[in-house]
């Protein structure tokens, strides 16, 4: 009874953490090139709005649904990011307050809530849900069954791109040039390295990573479109990218931290365990407090290899 | 030697917002040799070479290589036309390895890296030239000296032929400079060229064929190493007095008395080197003790020091007697030291603050009853001041950083002087003004001294310090290594101190 408690909050960690880490990794690639993204929130309420808004209105097999979804999703997200991009790259305005203003922009009393207002998506039910799949007909399998063959297809892939993105930072030439880009734009440039090609780039697949976390929202876990429905998973994915020392495989395994204190509640709850629900719900929230907090100082972003020139827009020294 | 001409740089101009950093400069360089770039700091050197990387763009004027006349938009296209600079700020990823750096920004289209061709590559280099370094090393393990080496590494493998170093030899001990040099010789018996960018005259001497000497934005002259001497090229490199006046003092400096005296002073710079050397010095009431150098030299650390604004490492500080506490701006002002930084828009001014303010920032004490200030004290107080400095301001309340650079600085000098001090520290402080409010400057400060207080003045600009200063010292890499009255001076001999000759 207790390993099986323990099996099915793991599962569900993995199901909880998916949107969590497509976000943070959106975030790893934006901060690594030197720009900081604090409008990862709001982004992925577009991303979740469009999704819902695209499952409601594509017909065909589920598969191709959910992946026009997914794309859709993507695709609001990069666009937003683009918006970022435009205006921490090309007009170097401060990022904190561009990223904050992309949030609230975007967020739960901004655009996403109106396109799901004129959309008229709120709280329908999407034909076509992301459901876990039942991999090679494993998902009975004591123990590993629910944790490793239960799960959905974006979490496969979330684990793919794990891979990818960890042989691209730190065994390709581009990520070699990426990373040098966000520590030192000043060598990238003098290198012939165009500074502000790889950040537009990177900022906008970010902002296409996190749009497909917040389609996870819509689709996956509720799965239908409520305003605000991220309540804070932006937030949490940029303490992960911290927490994760800029790393895809160490966000991975934050992303499941931090879903295992989300899916606690819910799992507790079920099995009647008496405990305050809000405040299981506030745990994440306070972890990411506690670690944004440890993080903040100069010196600790220096200690944990921040790229040394994020949130610094590049211009070259003139007179 | 060939005689093939390599670089051709034809009647550069460019232009940066108050200042002409180059002025139809023209440079021919052979393939070959080394050529070197000699000229105060502002001569244009930095500019001019900046261009050659395709940093910056011409305004007007030519670039040839190799006979063809090439347009750089970006630093990617001067490497694709052999052009490579060590840049005197390494331009160098601290947390890669040296390998990575290296490879950094190759057009190559393979995703992967070969980490052992690029290894082996770099040793082959490395071996070749002499620049021992190695490859696995993370840069921020290295010494100054090996990132250099990195540096020169990295536009090598490239494959550049024209290298251009820019003040090399600054961070270098005498034996890497030795060791550079060599670098140096063998890389040009290849047939490539370096352009070796210095204002230290002894090692132009030794290590170029010929120099092209900058001065004020334009090309002063092109001589070969061998026909000229190190006496030449400080005449070259600081100009002829053209307008030489000495000012004329009412009150001539009280020379029994010392009011400001430094003894052994010793200090670190921003990063942690020796700025400041056993550094002694006094100043009579009423003198003006000028400082000539080119920056760099620890000039900015004196000021700084003397001033309470860094902290020092021995030595003593004392004005009539009493004793500056060590980094402490406050005991240097209760003492009667009054500072005039060199960059007056931040370090002077809150530049945000309006000018009363301003004003009101070093005696806010007096101006406040139980800790509130007295907003018409402080009104009286700059009206006051704006009127007797007359300075050019819509009013009282406006920002300074709103102001001309000849008003700012005179708000400053208003406020330096209103607290009756007994010693004045003025570094640069005609640097980037018109020739009016320089005249102002110079007035006031001259003022300052025959009313008694004792002047340090730190410039770069060797006429201004002939024409004002009674006394004359030379600081050359943290240290006084010239003393002579400025009626006795001799300007070439300045140069020479300047530039590291002492005979």
């Amino acid at each position: 009874m207790n390993s099986n408690i323990f099996i099915i909050v793991i599962a569900s960690a993995i199901f909880y953490g998916t949107p969590l880490f497509f976000a943070a990794l959106g975030g790893i690639f934006t901060e690594r090139s030197g720009v900081l993204n604090l409008g990862v929130e709001g982004t992925m309420l577009i991303g979740g709005v469009t999704g819902a808004w695209t499952c409601l209105h594509v017909g065909g097999s589920a598969w191709f649904t959910i992946t026009v979804s997914i794309l859709m999703g993507a695709l609001a997200g990069g666009l937003v990011s683009t918006l970022l991009a435009f205006l921490c790259i090309t007009l170097k305005t401060n990022q904190t307050v561009a990223g904050l203003s992309i949030t609230i922009f975007a967020g739960t009393v901004g655009l996403s809530s109106y396109l799901a207002n004129i959309w008229k998506v709120s709280k329908q039910p999407v034909p076509r849900p992301i459901r876990n799949l039942d991999v090679f007909g494993l998902s009975d399998t004591p123990i590993v069954g629910p944790i490793l063959f239960h799960q959905t297809a974006l979490t496969y892939l979330s684990w793919v791109l794990a891979i990818l993105a960890t042989i691209y930072l730190f065994h390709t030439r581009i990520g070699l040039q990426l990373r040098a880009v966000g520590e030192s734009p000043q060598t990238a440039d003098a290198m012939g390295i165009n500074v502000v090609k790889y950040r537009y780039v990177h900022t906008i697949f970010g902002g296409m990573l996190a749009g497909v976390g917040g389609v996870f929202y819509s689709l996956a876990i509720v799965p239908l479109w409520v305003d605000g429905m991220t309540k804070g998973a932006g937030w949490i994915a940029i303490a992960l990218v911290i927490f994760g020392f800029w790393r895809p495989s160490l966000a991975l395994l934050g992303a499941y931290l931090f879903g295992a204190l989300q899916s606690l509640g819910s799992t507790l709850k079920a099995r009647n365990v008496q405990i305050s629900g809000d405040l299981l719900d506030a745990l994440p929230f306070f972890m990411t407090i506690v670690v944004l907090v440890l993080v903040s100082s100069r010196f600790a972003h220096r200690k944990l290899g921040a790229p040394a020139a994020l949130g610094v827009p590049y211009e070259r020294e003139e007179r | 030697m060939t005689s093939e001409i390599a670089v051709k740089m034809t009647g550069i101009v460019k232009k940066f917002p108050g200042v002409i950093a180059n002025d139809h400069v023209n440079l021919e360089i052979m393939a070959g040799e080394v050529h070197a770039l000699l000229g105060e700091n502002g001569a244009g050197k930095s500019t001019l070479s900046n261009i050659l990387t395709g940093l910056y763009r011409q305004d007007v004027g030519t670039v040839e290589i190799g006979g063809k006349k090439v347009e750089f938009n970006s630093p990617r296209d001067a490497l694709n036309a052999g052009i490579g600079m060590v840049h005197q700020h390494f331009r160098l990823v601290s947390t890669f390895t040296v390998a990575e750096n290296v490879v950094l920004g190759e057009s190559d289209s393979s995703l992967f890296m070969d980490q052992k061709a690029v290894a082996t590559r770099v040793q082959e280099l490395s071996d070749r030239y002499g620049l021992a370094v190695d490859p696995s090393a993370r840069i921020w393990q290295l010494s100054v000296g090996e990132q250099q080496r990195v540096e020169i590494l990295k536009v090598l493998y490239r494959g550049a032929r024209i290298l251009i170093l820019d003040e090399p030899t600054a961070v270098l001990t005498p034996i890497e400079t030795t060791e550079l040099f060599k670098t140096l010789r063998v890389m040009v018996s290849e047939g490539r060229v370096v352009i070796f960018i210095s204002h230290k005259l002894d090692e132009v001497m030794a290590v170029s064929d010929r120099v092209t000497v900058l001065r004020g934005g334009r090309t002063v002259g092109t001589v070969n190493t061998r026909e000229t001497s190190t006496t030449d090229l400080a005449s070259l490199m600081v100009g002829r007095s053209v307008e030489f006046n000495r000012v004329v003092r009412q009150t001539p400096a009280d020379r029994e008395r010392i009011v400001l005296d430094v003894s052994d002073l010793c200090a670190f710079d921003d990063r942690g080197r020796v700025a400041i050397e056993s550094v002694s010095l006094s100043v009579s009431p009423g003198e003006i003790v000028g400082i000539a150098g080119v920056a760099g030299n620890g000039q900015r650390e004196l000021a700084e020091v003397i001033s309470g604004m860094r902290p020092i490492t021995s030595g003593s500080i004392t004005v009539d007697g009493e004793s500056v506490q060590s980094g402490r701006a406050r005991s240097a002002i209760a003492k009667g030291i009054a500072h005039v930084p060199e960059d007056r828009l931040h370090t002077g001014l809150a530049a945000g603050h309006s000018v009363e303010d301003n004003f009101a920032l070093k005696n806010y004490r007096s101006m406040s009853r139980f800790r509130i200030l007295q907003r018409q004290q402080i009104r009286n107080q700059s009206t006051h001041l704006i009127e007797h400095y007359d300075i050019k301001t819509p009013g009282s309340e406006t920002p300074v950083r709103l102001l001309s650079g000849g008003n700012v600085q005179k708000v400053l000098l208003a406020r330096e002087f209103s607290a009756s001090p007994k010693v004045l520290i003025a570094a640069s402080p005609t640097r980037g003004l018109d020739v009016g409010a320089i005249e102002t400057v110079r007035e006031r400060l001259v003022q300052a001294a025959d009313s008694g207080v004792g002047v340090l003045l730190i410039s770069e600009d060797l006429d201004e310090i002939l024409s004002l200063a009674d006394r004359i010292l030379v600081m050359y890499e943290g240290r006084i290594v010239a003393e002579v009255e400025a009626a006795q001076a001799d300007r070439a001999r300045i140069g020479l101190t300047m530039g590291g000759i002492t005979a």
